[in-house]
């Protein structure tokens, strides 16, 4: 079919022998499975890491903010470090499933879900900090326009702080419904797959009843492309605003027109080195590595590797500005001589070899191949990029323009606890939702399967059709079907063979009865205890003579070992498409190797 | 429709329900539904089931956000109580506009993205607690079902063509729904 057409000189990107059927069996297997034991020592820790946090955040809440490090001149520091940290990370999820959309990337498919996932969770965490920070979160409402006797005053619209209310908000419940749309086939898939009576509950009201009609797909692909339409630009405005947050302000170092380009790359360079360390783990635990392969993985490192880039150009601009304005302050941002050399020079050069030099090694095919140079390469961004963001709040204040003002900055216990507390919370969400929800888009990834599978591509390199070749054993049961859907007038059907459904094949009594004669002789399959084999190993048989060969009731290689002439004739005769060679290529005596 | 029969006729290959689908209208028997597992390119087509006009709701959606958000800040920040801030008096809207940007763009993005949705939703009739719809649970899976309008046919008949186009099963249905 031309329609699933694909150079064969892309790799595949979906391994193995896989069927339509094998995709629900893959994706399902973790949700109808049990746990096993690492996934409970994993949630253990992160459970505690995240009721540590808790206890931190409530003593926080009912203590004030003075039990963090934070002190006159330094009134950001980790909580907003945190905060920006988490919302770069959550920009990934976005663009994986909004722009590379767009760009009609078909990658994408196995890793949209999960990036996904990250990115809500992210953005959880990301929300928890300016809520903390208001020292009163009980009076969190005042950020929403409420009027005045409700609150203190109107909002103030000219804020970039009020319009990070509205971008975040926006993005988190923008991306929670997109991932959740595109999550409904595939919780119907697993309601329909379960045969527990409480699954089928929970996963049918989660499913929102979807049913898969025709216009209902029509819809949903309509709703996909706006809805990515929409969050492209979304995305790059959040981290955009994030960073109006800093470059409206008039401190050296933060009043920078070229923030809103390089917090943007910069956060899909955190993002996607998160979902490399999420997903690298997850292939391995759910066994998905047939659908998330060394070449998704190579993608990934190359988006790493041009947003790295472009970070890296705003690092030298930065620096190079800031030198060659002569300004005396510059000399103490966050990326100068006096930083580098300064009392925060470990900050700095964490900054530069996490993000600026590691990444390079990306450059070398081989490396950006391997799996665990990979992994380390995106564990080290991620604390990188953490780095960035202290560096530019915490050492920017640090020496701001009053000299007399200079000081340092050191966290408390509860800054560090309300930190890895997130962090815990963030693995308690996402390791639930590995065991909970269909991890890769399995509908969208079927929709490729033929254009991209190893399998497909394979048959399409050898010239045949692809029409017929999705048939799977276990589900397609051809024994179970009724024998003619006239069988009130057609009484005597129940006289022939019941695993023969010749129908569309055989129009005559006689031929019923030759083909009665055929399986008295060759044998005939009991689908209850036999199991069909491949028939399409035997040269000459393609997957539509194979379903033919099924629908005579010829299953396996112990039946068509037994044919003779006789046997070949009466194919020939009733099935069309028979390619009349079935002698010369001496069928039988294949089968008879293959049974073995 | 005199008898009310449907047939559920189950395909377990996407391009050979293509295929039957293009048969089947090419003989003019009645497609009442097909449930998918997944988006098949071309069946909206195959079927001739007009577009989607979702895409136009979403974008009339969008100029509703931006007229709320427009409406709302001229009120709060120029009509209602009008603030200095930063030595920037607020005269009027159009002066101050720059600064209200951001949140325009964030209201008209909220606005189409969350109303279109509940259109889609609307529409298909999806909604929590929605008891699904499709009749055989291998449609979710891998198989593919046509409801064919079997009404004023002979069943042998098209049954028999159905198994040509490539059909695995065929199922009898007396709906009364349909009658």
């Amino acid at each position: 079919m031309s329609s699933h057409y694909e150079a064969p000189i892309r790799e595949p990107l979906i391994l193995g022998e896989k069927s339509y059927h094998d995709i629900s069996v893959d994706v399902g297997a973790p949700i109808l499975g049990k746990a096993n034991k690492s996934w409970w020592i994993c949630f253990s820790i992160a459970l505690i890491a995240f009721l540590w946090g808790l206890g931190c955040i409530v003593y926080t809440v009912s203590t004030g903010i003075g039990v963090w490090g934070l002190n006159k001149t330094i009134g950001w520091a980790w909580d907003i470090t945190n905060f920006v940290w988490w919302v770069g990370i959550g920009h990934a999820g976005t663009l994986i499933s909004a722009v590379l959309l767009l760009f009609r990337q078909k990658w994408r498919m196995a890793i949209n879900r999960s990036a996904e996932a990250m990115t809500i969770f992210a953005v959880v965490q990301a929300g928890l900090f300016p809520i903390i920070h208001m020292g009163r979160p009980w009076l969190a409402y005042w950020v929403v326009p409420i009027p005045n006797q409700f609150g203190s005053l109107w909002v103030n619209f000219n804020s970039p702080l009020l319009w990070d209310v509205f971008a975040i908000s926006t993005y988190l419940s923008v991306s929670l419904v997109f991932w959740w749309t595109g999550l409904l086939p595939d919780f119907a898939m697993i309601r329909d797959r379960t045969k527990s009576p409480f699954q089928q509950k929970i996963y049918g009201i989660l499913s929102f009843g979807w049913s898969g009609r025709a216009k209902d797909w029509q819809r949903f692909e309509e709703v996909s492309l706006v809805l990515a339409g929409l969050a492209t630009p979304l995305v790059l405005s959040v981290h955009t605003i994030v960073s109006f947050d800093f470059a409206t302000s008039v401190v050296p170092g933060w009043h920078s027109t070229i923030f809103p380009p390089y917090f943007v790359a910069g956060a899909i360079f955190s993002g996607f080195a998160m979902v490399q360390t999420l997903l690298l783990v997850m292939r391995k635990v759910v066994n998905l590595e047939n659908y998330i392969t060394i070449v998704h993985i190579e993608f990934m490192n190359k988006v790493i590797l041009l947003t790295g880039g472009i970070v890296t150009v705003a690092y030298l601009t930065e620096y190079f500005i800031g030198w060659y304005s002569g300004v005396p302050y510059e000399n103490y941002t966050y990326l100068s001589f006096g930083a580098a050399t300064g009392p925060y020079w470990w900050a700095f050069w964490a900054l530069i070899i996490c993000n600026l030099i590691v990444p390079l090694t990306l450059w070398v095919k081989k490396w950006r191949r391997n799996i665990l140079w990979t992994f380390i390469v995106a564990l080290v961004i991620n604390i990188g990029m953490w780095f960035e963001r202290f560096d530019i709040i915490v050492i920017c204040l640090s020496k701001d323009r009053l000299a007399s003002t200079w000081t340092m900055f050191s966290p408390t216990f509860v800054d560090i606890g309300v930190f890895v507390g997130t962090i815990g919370f963030f693995f308690v969400l996402f390791l639930l939702y590995a065991r909970t929800f269909p991890v890769i888009a399995q509908a969208e990834v079927k929709s490729i399967l033929k254009s991209s599978g190893e399998r497909y591509k394979r048959i399409r390199e050898s010239g045949e059709d692809l029409a017929g070749t999705a048939t799977d054993e276990r589900t397609s049961n051809y024994a179970a079907r009724p024998e003619s859907l006239a069988s009130a007038s057609n009484a005597d059907a129940t006289y022939h063979q019941s695993t023969v459904n010749a129908d569309a094949l055989v129009d005559t009594e006689t031929k019923k009865a030759e083909i009665d004669l055929m399986l008295a002789k060759i044998g005939k399959y009991d689908p209850a205890t036999q199991t069909a084999d491949d028939l399409k190993k035997i040269s000459g048989v393609g997957p539509v003579l194979e379903q033919k060969l099924h629908q005579l009731g010829i299953y396996t290689y112990d039946q068509v070992s037994k044919m003779t002439k006789t046997e070949y004739d009466l194919l020939d005769e009733i099935i069309d498409a028979f390619p009349g060679r079935a002698e010369r290529d001496d069928w039988a005596g294949q089968a008879q190797n293959l049974k073995q | 429709m005199a008898s009310g029969n449907v047939l559920h006729v189950l395909y377990n290959d996407d391009d050979i329900l293509m295929k039957a689908v293009k048969e089947l209208r090419s003989k003019h028997y009645r497609i009442i539904e097909v449930y998918t597992p997944f988006p098949v390119h071309g069946l909206d087509k195959a079927m001739g089931l007009p577009y989607t006009r979702i895409a136009i709701c979403s974008f009339i959606y969008g100029l509703i956000g931006l007229s709320v958000a427009t409406l709302m800040m001229n009120f709060i920040m120029i009509e209602d109580w009008p603030r200095n801030i930063g030595g920037k008096p607020s005269f009027s809207y159009l002066q101050n506009m720059p600064a209200f940007v951001p949140i325009m763009f964030e209201l008209t993005v909220f606005f189409a993205a969350h109303l279109m949705v509940i259109t889609f939703y609307m529409r298909s009739k999806i909604w929590p607690f929605k008891k699904a719809e499709n009749p055989d649970v291998r449609t979710t899976d891998d198989h593919f079902l046509i409801e064919v309008d079997a009404a004023n046919h002979d069943l042998d008949e098209l049954s028999k063509f159905l198994y040509d186009t490539g059909a695995t099963e065929i199922s009898l249905i007396h709906n009364e729904e349909h009658a």
